[in-house]
């Protein structure tokens, strides 16, 4: 099993949740972040004073699922999150040692 | 027959004593009220009670959001403290009897002989009490002003004390030089229709000599003090340009012309005030800001305060075009260069746009406006930008000495500001125990 986490545009959230379910992936859990990368800074000017904005606005979003599925959800969030500008994103793949779910006391495979 | 006769002295004694004075008034030729002025001035009075809570939001929107209630509170505690000390003490200095052209003598002491009537020096269509109630929404508002300069991080006993002795010791004498039958400048002729001097200069720069003697928050140059709120300061910008119809109209005194020359020239400015700020933002940095069309719109404001009632609508464009871009410089340019902690402009778009107002008005005063005026530098009367230099040069002099003189006894009683772990958590919490947005321990959960 693994963990796929996706830091992506707040923008085409709505667009990769769809993508994801098309592909029967529901469960995902996500945070607003703040980051920054290759993306150049921003200013902003308040009564002329300059402020240099660096950290940009994200998603950061977490899905777990069976090794084989890894490639079908990396295409999905390829397809719908790259503008092909800075600032789009990354994508993280761990190994996952072991689920469970709270509420039935499931296990590995069952529990996703 | 004695136990009789007694019996109707005590009666008629307690009659004067429930009626009051005004029975023997009415008996004596009393000036009339004029019901159209005194309902006027009412709602004008209320309008520029407005501005304060107004203000509060202006300047809330603009701090951090950890100091948003101690920003607000400050307003709303100088509305309470001056509200008290007006009635006591505060009108008696500005607006009773004249002693050596400096300030009014003690005849309104707590109110005693302020009442329902007309008062010829002053409110001749309209009751005395009125005019109290007009003028002391005037008070409450400049020292409220100050508090752009020192915000984020004044202790609040400090300010509690602060206001007291500023509105005592600077503001009452300040408004009766201007405004009171004798005042030094009023005799002089200085042009002030509703307060350039009295409110904008006096509090732009004793907030320039507050936050020097203060100085510049802890975090200054490292962490970014950014508004938290600036649809916030929006709406309190909105309500300052509505409340000052009040201002500027109400301060002719009665439901005149005049009221209407200076409703409108009031509104022209601040809207040309608005255009040239945010133009000259648009110019210099590519984009114009929200902040940047309320501070022109204030700007704009300030200017045509001492000059409304005085001169024309064409004036009024001209001073919003100029008054814009230089409070736009004194708060983008001058104050960085200088390096002072103004933080949030009050010496920038009041000290500077007071200042410019005033000026101003000694070029752009015309009889034709309001015959009873002077005409200005434009109009063959060179005289009256003297006359009007002097009255600035003496506001700035007495409110900053008085000012630092306020802020150097109070220190040796106590810090002024409050301590580095303090100013760090904020004033909502170090110095009221409150947080303005409380969503619970994790701002994101649903609780």
């Amino acid at each position: 099993m693994k963990k796929i986490e996706a830091i992506i545009r707040p923008a085409k959230l709505e667009e990769l949740k769809a993508a994801l379910e098309e592909i029967g992936v529901r469960g995902i859990t996500l945070y607003e972040v703040k980051g920054r990368g290759l993306q150049g800074n921003e200013k902003q000017y308040y009564r002329g004073q300059e402020h240099s904005i660096d950290l940009f606005p994200k998603v950061k979003l977490e899905i777990v699922c069976h090794d084989e599925s890894v490639e079908n959800i990396i295409s999905q969030i390829l397809k719908t999150c790259k503008t092909g500008k800075k600032g789009d994103g990354k994508i993280f793949v761990y190994p996952v040692e072991r689920i469970i779910r709270i509420s039935t006391r499931e296990e590995g495979g069952a529990a996703l | 027959m004695k136990i009789k006769f007694k019996g109707i002295t005590l009666i008629s004694t307690l009659a004067i004593l429930v009626l009051g004075l005004p029975v023997i008034a009415a008996a004596a030729d009393a000036p009339v009220i004029d019901t159209g002025d005194t309902a006027f001035m009412i709602i004008c009075a209320a309008l520029v009670m407005i501005m304060t809570p107004g203000l509060a939001l202006f300047y809330g929107g603009m701090v951090r959001r950890k100091n948003v209630l101690g920003t607000i509170m400050q307003s709303f505690t100088a509305m309470a403290l001056v509200s008290v000390q007006w009635v006591l003490i505060g009108y008696t200095l500005g607006f009773g009897a004249d002693i050596h052209h400096l300030i009014g003598g003690l005849d309104f002491l707590g109110m005693q002989g302020v009442t329902g009537n007309p008062f010829p020096a002053y409110a001749a269509t309209f009751p005395h009490s009125v005019f109290v109630f007009f003028q002391l929404m005037f008070a409450i508002i400049t020292v409220a002003l100050i508090s752009g300069a020192f915000a984020e991080r004044m202790r609040f006993p400090v300010f509690v004390v602060f206001v007291l002795l500023w509105t005592t010791l600077v503001y009452d004498p300040l408004a009766h030089w201007v405004w009171g039958v004798d005042g030094w400048l009023r005799n002089l002729g200085a042009l002030d229709f509703a307060g350039g001097t009295v409110v904008h200069i006096s509090s732009g720069v004793s907030g320039l000599v507050a936050c020097l003697v203060l100085r510049g928050r802890r975090q200054i140059g490292v962490e970014p003090m950014v508004p938290h709120n600036l649809p916030m300061t929006m709406l309190g910008a909105g309500l300052l340009w509505f409340g000052w119809f009040g201002f500027n109209a109400g301060s002719a005194l009665g439901a005149s012309g005049l009221a209407g020359a200076a409703f409108l020239v009031t509104n022209t400015c601040c809207a040309a005030g608005a255009i040239s700020w945010a133009a000259a933002e648009w110019l210099h940095h590519g984009k114009p800001t929200a902040l940047g069309l309320a501070s022109g719109m204030v700007a704009g404001l300030v200017a045509i305060t001492p000059a409304a009632g005085f001169v024309s609508t064409g004036s009024a464009i001209l001073m919003g075009i100029i008054v814009g871009p230089l409070c736009y410089f004194a708060v983008s340019k001058m104050k960085a260069k200088l390096g002072y902690d103004d933080s949030l402009d009050a010496f920038g778009i009041h000290g500077v746009g007071g200042i410019f107002g005033a000026l101003a008005t000694g070029v752009l005063a015309n009889t034709a406006v309001n015959p009873a005026g002077v005409n200005g530098l434009l109009f063959g009367n060179p005289y009256q930008l003297l006359v009007q230099l002097i009255a600035v040069v003496a506001t700035i002099a007495f409110a900053s000495t008085l000012t630092f003189l306020i802020l150097k006894v109070i220190s040796l009683f106590a810090p002024l500001r409050v301590s580095e772990e303090e100013e760090e958590t904020g004033l909502d919490i170090s110095q009221h125990g409150e947080d303005a947005y409380y969503y619970g321990e994790m701002s994101s959960m649903q609780i």
